[in-house]
């Protein structure tokens, strides 16, 4: 078992740990996916999890959302076991988009966000003043006001994307956890969607959690990148920690450039050839 | 350090939402005036008519013993109530069905409940030689219980739990399984076949009061299962994923959603035999005046499916006068152009 590897050793050394992953074994069936895996996740802090495909990541991301239970370790949130804590209340802390998600069809805008508000419902109370000025301040935060009345299925892919991040801020929980939310969109909805990430970061002091693809979208958005391959964690740290030549070798058989994005500075990888 | 947004009210934004809302109430409005034209029209039309104001004298004086009276006390208002509680429960079970499955073909006979009500009529009659409706109830009950139960546990088993698909592929192929068993029972059996055939077609004919009496516990039961499972299934819809991320435990859900379906779908073919289309095309209908929000769906649809229901059952006692075309028949005359205009209009594809 490999040591904890602490995420934001410097800058926030003394930040509170919010979500942990402790030795987890996560296995569909009898095939391990990951085996063995830590990770603290801290207050504020901005993560993303970069890997080839079928490297776990998304396997990871539902484990620490509560969506897979582990076959050994544990996640703990807030310091309890994530595993014994009712849904519920999990639902009140931790959000989650997963990847591509489904409206039915004819499911208004105004209505999807309203459902984020689930969590502090009951029985007792349904709908509250409080629910509707969250769900209010949702749409106009995310500038999808004026979509307020329109189906979901009616929209574009990255209006799709943008309502369902405003129902996982009316949902207002600290953390939100995100799969892949730029699938299927163009370089510019991508762009889009990450800066309104980055705003909820930012802003609103979310700590947020992204399984991403795009390595340059991953450098230039996220704090931190977390770096996967078959199931194990390889590498973790600031974008210019983790992006090296040697570690897209390493993990995505990749001879490639790295150079200082000019817009942002942040590492930016250009491809040669695959190895292998 | 969060940037101030201007908050206007909901409404104030959305005038769309207001309007839907009233569109909502106007729909469910609509629909109670259906359901109550239906019902008069149940009792006032039939082989003998007879007219509102005697039905109306009917109703208020029981001690009133004209030939007309007898009919409207003894007759057609049992036969009104069953079909009233028959046509909710299976609009309601069907939009149920839907809704779980996020299949807008999900048929609440999907899950067995009626082939395992058929085998157990069928073994009623001809192992114990039942012949009367409410001699069957007990056993098309149990029956459809058995074979949800046997759907579920089988549809259960592989890996991965109850989903919809696996409860889907395990209750059609049960499904088939029981039917070969009673197809093997009627081709050796003639008695049986006679009585089992006016049962199959469904219909809501001779069956009394007792009937009634019998399965309404179980209607109002599953009714309310299914109400409180209207902001669950507004969950579901999202994905199993996404209801989970909002708090929302799946197997309860599913759970309660199941008992709601066995107990609605199941009381209506105990009391009328197996009655397609209501099911399947109510929801669609409703859904499209009332939107996807399951807490308006759901009774919506049943108030639809009463209405439904009794209308076929008037109309099939007008068509063949002075016979009587069973409401099963009906339903499926009616409905089937019905369901293939609306699947072409709306493509009534994703939930």
């Amino acid at each position: 078992m490999t040591t904890p590897i602490e995420l934001e050793p410097r800058s926030a050394a003394t930040a509170r740990v919010r979500l942990a992953a402790e030795g987890v074994r996560l296995a569909y069936d009898e095939r391990v996916v990951v085996d063995g895996l830590d990770l603290q996740l801290t207050e504020g802090s901005f993560t993303a999890i970069v890997g080839p495909n079928g490297c776990g990541k998304s396997t990871l991301l539902r484990a620490l959302g509560r969506l897979l239970r582990p076959t050994a370790g544990q996640v703990l949130l807030d310091g309890q076991a994530i595993a014994k804590t009712p849904t519920r209340e999990v639902a009140k802390v931790l959000g989650l988009l997963p990847q591509t998600p489904v409206a039915p069809e004819g499911l208004t805008v105004g209505d999807l966000v309203a459902r984020g508000r689930h969590p502090h419902q009951s029985w007792l109370r349904q709908w509250s003043r409080d629910d509707e000025a969250v769900v209010a301040e949702a749409l106009a935060w995310t500038d999808m006001t004026e979509l307020a009345d329109r189906p979901v299925d009616a929209l574009s892919g990255g209006q799709r994307q943008r309502a369902w991040i405003s129902m996982a801020l009316a949902q207002g929980t600290d953390l939100l956890l995100l799969d892949e939310p730029t699938t299927y969109l163009d370089l510019s909805h991508q762009i889009d969607v990450l800066e309104l990430v980055g705003r909820l970061h930012a802003e609103r002091g979310r700590t947020v959690v992204v399984v991403l693809h795009d390595l340059n979208l991953a450098a230039r958005y996220a704090h931190r990148l977390v770096a996967m391959k078959d199931g194990a964690l390889v590498a973790s740290g600031t974008p210019d920690e983790v992006l090296t030549e040697q570690l897209l070798a390493d993990v995505f058989d990749l001879e490639a450039r790295v150079i200082p994005d000019p817009v942002a500075g942040t590492p930016m990888v250009v491809p040669v050839r695959r190895l292998r | 350090m969060a940037t101030t947004v201007e908050v206007p009210a909901r409404d104030a934004v959305r005038p769309l939402a207001r309007s839907r809302r009233a569109r909502r109430l106007a729909t469910l409005l609509l629909l109670l005036g259906l359901v109550v034209a239906a019902s008069l029209a149940s009792i006032a039309v039939g082989t003998r008519s007879i007219g509102l104001g005697d039905v109306w004298r009917a109703l208020l004086d029981s001690d009133l013993s004209t030939e007309e009276a007898v009919i409207v006390r003894q007759l057609r208002v049992p036969r009104t109530v069953l079909g009233l509680l028959v046509g909710l429960a299976l609009g309601i079970a069907g939009a149920l069905m839907q809704g779980h499955t996020r299949n807008p073909l999900g048929d609440p006979g999907l899950l067995g409940v009626t082939a395992g009500a058929s085998l157990a009529v069928v073994l009623a009659i001809s192992v114990f030689g039942l012949t009367s409706p409410s001699g069957y109830v007990w056993f098309a009950f149990a029956g459809a219980l058995a074979g949800t139960v046997l759907v579920y546990a089988i549809g259960s088993a592989g890996r991965g739990g109850a989903t919809p698909l696996s409860l889907a592929l395990a209750g059609a192929a049960l499904s088939a399984l029981m039917y070969a068993l009673v197809r093997a029972v009627l081709v050796s059996d003639q008695q049986t076949l006679d009585s089992f055939r006016f049962w199959v077609v469904g219909s809501l004919a001779g069956r009394g009061a007792d009937v009634a009496w019998q399965v309404g516990p179980f209607i109002a039961i599953g009714l309310v299962l299914a109400l409180v499972n209207a902001p669950a299934l507004n969950l579901l819809g999202l994905g199993e994923d996404v209801a989970r991320g909002l708090g929302q435990r799946i197997w309860l859900a599913r759970a309660v959603g199941l008992a709601a379906i066995t107990l609605l779908c199941g009381a209506a073919t105990a009391a009328c035999g197996p009655i397609a289309f209501v099911g399947l095309v109510v929801p669609h209908m409703v859904r499209a005046l009332t939107g996807p929000d399951h807490r308006w769906l759901l009774p919506c649809s049943g108030l639809l499916g009463a209405a439904l229901l009794l209308g076929a059952d008037v109309i099939g006692r007008v068509v063949v006068r002075p016979g009587e075309l069973q409401v099963g028949i009906v339903l499926a005359l009616i409905g089937a152009p019905f369901f293939i205009a609306l699947v072409r209009r709306t493509r009534a594809a994703g939930l």
